[in-house]
């Protein structure tokens, strides 16, 4: 499965699923990353990591890793 | 009437903004018990009898994060009366899921929307009334930061307050909602009726604390119904709910927020596209960096701290006291108590004030602007494997000039583990009370050799990152690990009533919490240096002191300057660590001793030769620091027990750096002693502690560090 890490700066996608512990999946949906949603990624930090999305209108950053919990597919 | 109001909402929605305009100046800053969250409180300015809770910015009451865990308790106790909830319109649904959260718990919820004119000079729209009806509690109109609709609603949220009951409002459809008032009927009896609702939604969420509040056996059979729910819909209760709230929210805001067809780029993105641009955000950065710096240590707040010290205590206060006191006939040792113990404390206390007043206005502004989220963004990758936050290069880098503001500079780091781990290992950085140390050694044993100094610099480096690596594996000390999920809010220019009452707060609390034990450790040192066991005054060389320092020099012979002497300065250090030269030159029998110790160079080539004197640098370097940095980490950690393990701590790695050093220095020069095994076996357990996999998925060390 393609995660949000895998995402190409400027491109939108849509959440399928998230998985992870417990304590950043809560996290991740309390943010509004949840099943059905659309992201776009913004870019990634000039070191490469973390990446900078948009999710319901605003600004998010999240570590590549974590971001892995992420299951996309393209819109 | 006697009543209290909470204040709560979404991190960046204006809170503090709006705190500072309801209580004006009134508010008290601490802590909440426990942890190291910031608590604060004020009167409301509309009715003094009223008390305004600030609780934590919060996305959402998880029970997660200690902010969340605080508020939440703090909401579930019923310690308010009714609730402000601050809601930022331009980020309406992901404010409104914290909203949904509060109506669930049935308090009497006033929603405050904020920046509704940010909103409308987008051209975009939101209508209120209909918001109000939809979630069934009142909303009203404000302005945080030009200070309008204040006055309605705090007529509204007082006139909630009076109502003293909890009606929750339940959101929920279908399958959800018929399962939830199934675990209702089964929790009743065992929860009060202003919960039930509440917990119930708990259990579906497998909520951690919900154990403690209910009967095993209730609670398995309503975990069935959780279970089977779960089966049905296709996921875990957590998901369920928090997928249902979303929903609720997209159903709630439909025709209410209006969005214009202008589109474009904001001023953020504006903004963003330079400062956080693949080329020029770390050169940006940088530069930030050497203007807090330069501001606060080297110029404004480096001279006015200097003329503090010097021009008030030392030249005027210090002196003409003693004069004044000695001219009304007081007792020698009475003078010296007052002169050299207490009003020496203090001023080391007041000394520092203006370097953190400069610090901390610095800081709220870069809070307040938008900028502090960016250099955790740019900067995470460098430090996170070692522990530490991207933010923690701003303790690091102003520690290099004072470790008191560098320490108290941490505060910035939301996530507790990586704020306390910052604060533990920023004083490892050579400040400038320790260049007259290395210009010492460096001098008398090394001839001046600027190596010397270069070498200590990156060891402080070496050391930050080592014992974060050691300090992050060790579980359940220093708090937890949160993920980095982080908001990068809006720019806008900073709120100067904001910078100016938080550069107050966190100055007034330094003075208070750190200044406490400031004053008292150096009234004991004081104690300590001109008395003898029968308490009789004498010099130095046979004071308290000295004979403590004769008892545990034992312990430091292995590291090659077991002479009494150095030990002596070592705990003289602690008071400043520029001290160390001035004790030298008392127990050398000087007057008085230069700002690289020049006269007593050649008396410290006969008490260590140049490798036990780089050890004996390097120990002074990074054992203990001095007690105003011990008294600033007190305030970081939250409690004694966490300041006296991070104390214990950089003792030991102090230790053990100075005793490998010396010892493999030794047997480098084909001069090997005993020490050179336990030497080995302590560089080893180091090591073990480095690199050890404590079993923990979120403690490990990224595979690709290597």
């Amino acid at each position: 499965m393609r995660t949000l890490k895998d995402v190409e700066e400027g491109e939108r996608v849509k959440v399928i699923s998230v998985s992870g512990d417990r304590i950043l999946k809560r996290r991740l949906m309390d943010m509004g990353i949840l099943k059905g949603c659309e992201i776009e990624v913004l870019k990634a930090a000039p070191l490469g990591d973390p990446v900078e999305l948009l999710v319901r209108g605003y600004r998010l950053t999240l570590r590549k890793k974590d971001a892995e919990s992420v299951g996309v597919e393209p819109l | 009437m006697k009543k209290n109001i909470a204040l709560i909402g979404n991190p960046n929605s204006g809170k503090t903004t709006l705190f500072n305009a309801l209580t004006g100046g009134s508010q008290r800053v601490g802590n909440w018990p426990g942890v190291t969250v910031e608590k604060k409180e004020g009167k409301l300015r509309q009715a003094r009898d009223v008390t305004v809770t600030d609780l934590p910015g919060v996305y959402s009451l998880s029970p997660y994060s200690p902010e969340e865990e605080v508020s939440r308790r703090f909401l579930v106790e019923g310690s308010a009366d009714a609730v402000i909830n601050v809601v930022d319109a331009t980020n309406l649904e992901r404010n409104l899921i914290l909203t949904l959260q509060l109506l669930e718990m049935g308090i009497p919820v006033t929603v405050a929307l904020n920046m509704s004119d940010v909103v409308e000079r987008r051209g975009d729209t939101v209508d209120e009334k209909k918001l109000s009806e939809r979630l069934g509690c009142p909303v009203i109109r404000v302005s945080a930061l030009k200070r309008e609709g204040l006055e309605n609603l705090a007529a509204t949220v007082l006139e909630q307050a009076s109502y003293g009951t909890r009606i929750p409002k339940k959101f929920f459809k279908c399958e959800l909602s018929k399962a939830i008032s199934e675990i209702s009927g089964m929790l009743e009896g065992h929860i009060g009726d202003d919960l039930l609702y509440w917990y119930s939604i708990k259990v579906m969420e497998h909520d951690p604390h919900v154990p403690e509040a209910l009967p095993s056996p209730v609670l398995e059979r309503a975990l069935e119904t959780v279970r089977r729910t779960e089966d049905s819909l296709g996921d875990d209760g957590e998901a369920i709910i928090a997928s249902a709230r979303y929903e609720v929210v997209d159903s709630l805001v439909r025709g209410i927020y209006q969005k214009s067809e202008k589109g474009g780029k904001s001023v953020t993105d504006r903004i963003d596209e330079v400062v956080t641009n693949r080329w020029l955000a770390i050169p940006i950065f940088a530069a930030v960096m050497f203007l807090v710096y330069y501001l606060s240590i080297t110029s404004v707040g480096g001279y006015m701290t200097d003329w503090v010290n010097e021009t008030v205590f030392e030249e005027n206060v210090l002196p003409r006291t003693a004069d004044w006191l000695a001219g009304m006939g007081v007792e020698d040792w009475l003078v010296s108590l007052i002169v050299n113990g207490i009003i020496t404390g203090v001023g080391a206390v007041l000394g520092f004030l203006p370097q953190l007043l400069v610090l901390f206005l610095l800081l709220a502004l870069l809070e307040d602007s938008g900028y502090m989220a960016r250099i955790a963004f740019v900067m995470d990758r460098i430090l996170r494997r070692f522990g530490l936050s991207g933010k923690s290069f701003i303790p690091i880098i102003v520690g290099t000039g004072c470790a008191v503001p560098g320490i108290m500079a941490s505060r910035t780091i939301e996530d507790e583990r990586d704020r306390k781990i910052t604060a533990m290992t920023t004083s490892f950085m050579p400040c400038s009370a320790k260049l007259p140390v290395i210009a010492l050694i460096s001098g008398a044993l090394f001839g001046g050799s600027a190596w010397i100094a270069v070498s200590v610099y990156f060891i402080g480096v070496f050391s930050i990152l080592v014992s974060g690596v050691i300090l992050k594996k060790i579980r359940g000390a220093f708090g937890k690990a949160s993920p980095f999920v982080m908001e990068l809010p809006d720019y806008h220019v900073p709120s100067a009533r904001n910078v100016v009452l938080s550069m107050g707060d966190r100055s007034w609390h330094f003075v208070k919490k750190a200044g406490t034990i400031i004053v008292l450790a150096s009234g004991l040192i004081w104690l300590l240096t001109s008395y003898d066991w029968s308490l009789n005054p004498v010099g130095a060389e046979s004071s308290m002191l000295a004979s403590i320092g004769n008892a545990l020099s034992p312990a430091f012979s292995p590291l090659g300057w077991g002479d009494w002497r150095a030990v002596v300065g070592t705990l003289s250090g602690l008071v400043a660590k520029e001290n160390i030269l001035s004790t030298f030159g008392i127990l050398f029998g000087m007057e008085a001793v230069a700002e690289d110790g020049a006269e007593i160079w050649t008396y410290m080539a006969t008490i260590m030769s140049p490798l036990a004197g780089f050890s004996f640098l390097l120990f002074n370097m990074l054992c203990a620091p001095c007690f105003a940095a011990i008294g600033a980490m007190r305030r970081e950690l939250g409690s004694w027990k966490e300041t006296a393990l991070a104390v214990g701590y950089q003792c030991a790695f102090a230790y053990v750096v100075a005793l490998a050093v010396y010892q493999f220095g030794l047997a480098i020069q084909g001069t090997p002693s005993f020490w050179l095994i336990p030497a080995a076996l302590l560089v080893i357990g180091t090591g073990y502690l480095f690199f050890r996999n404590p079993g923990e998925p979120e403690d490990e060390v990224p595979a690709e560090a290597a």
